[in-house]
């Protein structure tokens, strides 16, 4: 069935990329020749998606399982991965003096090297599982991946010349880890082996580490170390699920041990079922950056703004969610699933608080994304098909959205040298295009009749259905505040402002993927009806074995006709006001305004500036006021949940 | 024909009065003389109001806030100056800093004497200035209606007025002539 | 309910709310003013004071401003005859949410501090009613298995019995919606005026004549909500629900002549506390009884 070997590509060819971007040389000869081989070794990781795609849908978009026997050279392989990232790893700490984050990395590479060799895992499982979820990861990787790689060579030029003058030049470097991390990633979405996908955990998180630290300054080194061992610590909870999977059964095999627990449910072998789940669990937790292990992912930000869109909003983090979806049928219900939902929701509720009082353009996208992670983990934890389906589809645009206002954001700062959303007064007038892509960017993520709101309306009514009255409070709670943090950022875009015009530096290839993402984020909202008929829906088929129908009838058609109506009625009237004669007059400021509606005259007869700010109540929601007690309120729901998963056990 | 007199809103702005004019304004609003019965609201916003009620003399630093704030008016507008120190300057007219009543910066329409006005005295100021409101505005729909801008209208306008004023002249001149031929 | 039904009741809403709101308004003015021992200005006022805005000359400090609030009228229009025409209450309180960043787009890209700091104010205001609102269609959803008006509007017996927290956080927020003291804070009908007109200030003629019957609209909506909780299939409870929009409108009028504007923080801490306390235990009620 699957003749050509399109899997090994997908996961091998951007390693060997990777080798090739770093013995480049760096000087601007050799920097051609490597952008030009990233240009095409994107396209043709983005063809082999295509052909992926296009050989499952030929099989009738049945799963497809590869690779079950004989395969020890590859498991060997894995194996001396593990070792080389386990030396990549405590070299780096102990370059940097922080020995203990070695053990976190040395203990489960040494525990799964134990357990390949021990010889109990006795069942021969396939290595490469692929279905609806795969396949949908493979796009989100493989499009939004290849775009922001494209996008990161123009950026990376921008970031080097313009902005960050002063930090070391090592792009090499940078794009070596980007195309580890793709290959990776590939290999975690299609693995099915538990210690493979245990491996390819690891490579992301310690290529995050890496690209976090890349300008070596001692806040991003400091920041780094926070990731690499909040991510290691979920990894070394990932390994012991793993062990202790592979123990009891014997198999290797992710779809094994949800099917494993989902029976196991109910039966007195439910309650130790479950512990290998909630393990996994909460590694998943930490890779998506839910409470209280969100500070690393705000201290992400201050990597290169390409790697923020890939690893830290688009792919990366989506990699928890991709697991907790991937559990969530053995979840629903239990007190894992409770223990999940609960810290998403809570997650989301907090942050979207916390992101009101930022004005730092990427840290509000920071908390923005652990907010919706929040809110996709919830769904998650829940685990009815209604949520899957809500979280899919938050999952679809968060991905496309996030990933355009990372790059957005990116290439404004690097024209505008600033980042702060006060610093946006009247953008869409300076630097048009950009704050256009980010309006769309923004509008997506909370405005009616964007997919987001669809899939809020969906989780508000499971989880109501599912009787469960907190999360119903905190998605409500929460989506109030969300929208109040977007929409005073979209009213700074558009304010009037007489300064001039920025010279937009933003280098073609940005714009490409720019533009690709605002077009891709216009439709998927008008697609969504079809893509839930085709491609959701069986997803939900395949994972519970009945599907759901989310989206009433009446509710798809009263959407497109708001679709239609949100677009046209503005264009409609834009035009027709353009015709109206206007008489400008300046604005009111008590009738001392100085003419150009930028300034006042004060009581001394001198010409003030006038500043306009929007509301951020930093002493009140900032992060030092409310993270710490977030962290420990969350701290303590896990502690208490976990010990009552694992003391139910034994 | 619409009939805007019953909506007269007011912009009050005072210059530099000593107070007595603008509690009397006040006064106009309250229960007792309760001038919202004519449609009257005190918007505090140039860009809605449509009468301008100013009190106190314009000394050298409220002028120009004057005109910005009489050009912030949208069209048709009335102003009316309430108290004898914005009709001439009072007994302030001849201080170092006053350049005298409210019409040496923007036109005044109706002048509302008295020190300090008499509430009653503002409110039939104000019903004169809605008579003229409403006369403005058929002339503004009339201008709307033949498609001119306000310089153009003007302009045609005086055109008229010179024309009539030319074909008075000339009618006077030959009652003259026939007076004394 | 039939379709066609539905539609024409839709229609309606679009012909009548403005006539509607307008009188409502008129009411509302004459009624504050003998509260305050005034005569007031006659009931069809506020259909004055829109006709001489449209009459005025079109004054405007950015030319955007016009078609974002159209937007934001057609938008409003859109909510109500969604919700009169029986489809789904949340899809229409998103759209509703949707109205109001209209309205914020229009203030804030005027760029004039008194319409800037209104706009703030507003986005505090709809921070502040926006979970009473969407719990309000959360109870509906609990009370009676559906979010559509239709369906809610076929129940056998008024809702109200079931969801009085409901009822009495949705009249609680109706007060910031109305923009009633002591919840006026982005603007007011009247003049206390530390903001000038607040979010309004730079809207002049056409566009405040367009937000005017805009508000009109919102209000015959929001008044619309209201009935939902007491509508069912008797037709008397037409009437019933007719008597209730006004005793409802008027305590909101005394409310507005009988306090002091509020801080914005009082105002979201008082709103959330008894969205949770009143909606809240409400919500927990029904869960548990279902």
């Amino acid at each position: 069935m699957m003749t050509v070997p399109i899997v090994p590509f997908l996961i091998i060819f951007p390693m060997i990329i990777a080798f090739l971007m770093l013995v480049i040389p760096l000087n601007p000869k050799a920097n051609r020749v490597r952008n030009a081989i990233a240009y095409i070794s994107c396209v043709a990781i983005m063809a082999a998606v295509g052909i992926l795609v296009a050989m499952w849908i030929a099989g009738g978009t049945k799963p497809i399982a590869l690779y079950s026997e004989g395969m020890e050279l590859a498991d060997n392989a894995t194996i001396v991965g593990e070792f080389i990232l386990m030396i990549v790893v405590t070299f780096l700490s102990f370059k940097y003096r922080k020995y203990w984050i070695c053990i976190l990395s040395i203990v489960p590479t040494i525990a799964i090297t134990w357990l390949e060799k021990s010889g109990y895992i006795t069942k021969e499982t396939p290595r490469i599982y692929i279905d609806h979820l795969s396949i949908l990861m493979c796009l989100i990787v493989g499009v939004i991946g290849s775009l922001i790689v494209i996008y990161a060579v123009g950026y990376m030029h921008g970031y080097h010349h313009y902005l960050h003058q002063r930090v070391q030049d090592r792009r090499n470097y940078f794009f070596m880890v980007l195309f580890i991390f793709l290959g990776a990633m590939f290999g975690f979405v299609l693995s099915d082996s538990l210690t493979w996908i245990q491996l390819f955990w690891e490579i992301t998180s310690v290529c995050s580490f890496l690209l976090i630290g890349y300008t070596r300054e001692p806040v991003a080194i400091r920041n780094s170390f926070r990731a690499l061992w909040m991510n290691l610590l979920g990894g070394c909870a990932l390994t012991i699920g793993i062990i202790m999977f592979a123990m009891t059964t014997g198999m290797n095999s992710l779809a094994g041990l949800v099917s494993f627990a989902e029976q196991a449910a109910g039966t007195p072998l439910g309650d130790f079922a479950i512990v290998p789940v909630a393990l996994i669990a909460f590694a998943a937790l930490t890779k998506a950056a839910q409470l209280p292990f969100s500070t690393w992912l705000l201290g992400a930000m201050v990597a290169p703004t390409p790697s923020s869109a890939l690893l830290h909003s688009a792919t990366m983090v989506k990699a928890g969610i991709y697991v907790l979806f991937r559990l969530s049928p053995a979840m629903h219900g239990t007190v894992t699933g409770n223990m999940v939902a609960f810290v998403g929701g809570f997650t989301f509720l907090m942050a979207s608080f916390i992101a009101i009082a930022q004005s730092d353009g990427k840290k509000v996208l920071a908390m923005s994304t652990i907010s919706n992670l929040g809110l996709m983990v919830a769904c998650a934890g829940m685990g009815t098909p209604e949520t899957i389906w809500a979280g899919i589809f938050l999952m679809i645009f968060h991905a496309v959205s996030k990933s355009l206002l990372f790059q957005d954001v990116g290439a404004t700062e690097n024209s505008l040298g600033s980042r702060d959303i006060e610093n946006m007064h009247g953008l869409l007038y300076r630097l048009p295009f950009l704050a256009f892509c980010m309006f769309i960017g923004i509008a997506g993520m909370f405005l009616a009749p964007f997919g987001m709101l669809i899939s809020k309306w969906a989780t508000l009514r499971s989880s109501i259905d599912e009787n469960n009255i907190i999360m119903t409070f905190m998605i409500i709670f929460g989506s109030a505040t969300t929208s109040f943090y977007w929409t005073k950022w979209l009213g700074k875009l558009i304010a009037q402002t007489n300064e001039e015009p920025v010279k937009d530096i933003t280098k073609p290839n940005e714009k490409i993927s720019i533009a690709i993402h605002a077009v891709l984020m216009v439709l998927l909202c008008v697609l969504m009806p079809i893509l839930t008929k085709t491609f959701v829906e069986p997803l939900l088929a395949e994972m519970f074995g009945k599907t759901a129908e989310v989206l009433p009838m009446s509710i798809l058609y009263l959407l497109v006709f708001i679709i239609v109506f949100v677009f046209v009625v503005p264009v409609i009237s834009y035009e027709a006001s353009k015709k109206m004669h206007a008489n400008q007059k300046l604005s009111y400021m008590s009738g001392i305004n100085t003419g150009k509606n930028d300034g006042f005259v004060d009581s001394f007869g001198n010409e003030r500036r006038l500043t306009l700010s929007n509301y951020y109540f930093a002493n009140r929601l900032g992060i030092r006021k409310l993270m710490v007690p977030c962290q420990l309120i969350s701290m303590a729901v896990l502690i208490v949940m976990m010990a009552m998963i694992i003391g139910g056990a034994f | 024909m619409a009939n805007v007199k019953r909506s007269p809103w007011l912009l009050h702005y005072d210059g530099s009065s000593c107070n007595g004019c603008d509690i009397e304004v006040l006064a106009c609003m309250t229960p007792v003389y309760d001038a919202e019965r004519l449609g009257v609201e005190n918007t505090g916003d140039p860009m809605q109001a449509d009468i301008l009620l100013i009190t106190g003399g314009i000394n050298a630093q409220a002028e120009p806030v004057v005109k910005q704030i009489y050009d912030q008016m949208p069209r048709p507008k009335v102003v009316v100056a309430v108290g004898i120190c914005a009709c001439t300057g009072g007994v302030f007219k001849d201080a170092y800093n006053i350049k005298g009543g409210a019409d040496t910066v923007v036109p005044v329409d109706i002048y509302v004497p008295g020190c300090a006005a008499r509430p009653q005295s503002i409110i039939d100021g104000i019903i004169q200035a809605r008579e003229l409101f409403q006369k403005r505005s058929e002339e503004h729909d009339a201008m709307v209606k033949a498609g001119l801008t306000y310089e153009q209208y003007k302009k045609m306008k005086d055109e008229e007025e010179a024309k009539k004023v030319a074909a008075a002249k000339a009618e006077e001149d030959r009652r003259e002539e026939e007076n004394n031929g | 309910m039939d379709f066609s039904i539905r539609i024409i009741i839709a229609i309606c809403f679009i012909v009548l709310a403005p006539f509607l709101g307008g009188l409502l308004e008129g009411c509302d003015r004459k009624i504050s003013a003998r509260m305050q021992r005034r005569i007031g200005p006659p009931i069809l006022q506020p259909f004055y004071d829109v006709t001489k805005l449209f009459k005025k000359q079109y004054v405007v400090v950015n030319r955007s401003v016009h078609f974002l609030l159209v937007s934001y009228m057609a938008l409003m229009v859109l909510t109500g005859a969604m919700l009169f025409g029986g489809t789904d209450l949340l899809m229409c309180f998103f759209v509703l949410s949707t109205a109001a960043t209209f309205l914020y787009f229009a203030a804030s890209v005027t760029n004039s501090p008194y319409t800037t700091i209104g706009a703030q104010r507003e986005l505090i205001q709809m921070m502040t009613y926006e979970p009473a609102v969407l719990l309000t269609a959360v109870g509906f959803y609990v009370a009676i298995g559906s979010f559509r008006a239709a369906d809610i509007v076929n129940s056998n017996y008024s809702l109200i019995v079931k969801m009085p927290g409901f009822f009495f956080a949705f009249v609680f927020i109706m007060t910031i919606k109305m923009r009633k003291a002591p919840f006026d804070l982005s603007t007011s009908h009247h003049a206390h005026q530390e903001l000038v007109k607040g979010i309004t200030t730079e809207m002049s003629g056409k566009n405040l004549g367009i937000f005017n019957i805009t508000e009109w609209y919102e209000n015959i909506f929001l008044l619309g909500v209201v009935a939902l909780f007491i509508l069912n299939r008797n037709p008397w409870s037409i009437l019933a629900a007719v008597i209730v929009d006004l005793v409802v409108y008027f305590i909101e009028i005394l409310i507005g002549n009988s306090n002091a504007r509020m801080k914005w923080e009082t105002m979201l801490k008082m709103t959330w506390i008894v969205t949770l306390l009143s909606a809240g235990v409400n919500l927990l009620v029904l869960m548990v009884i279902k």
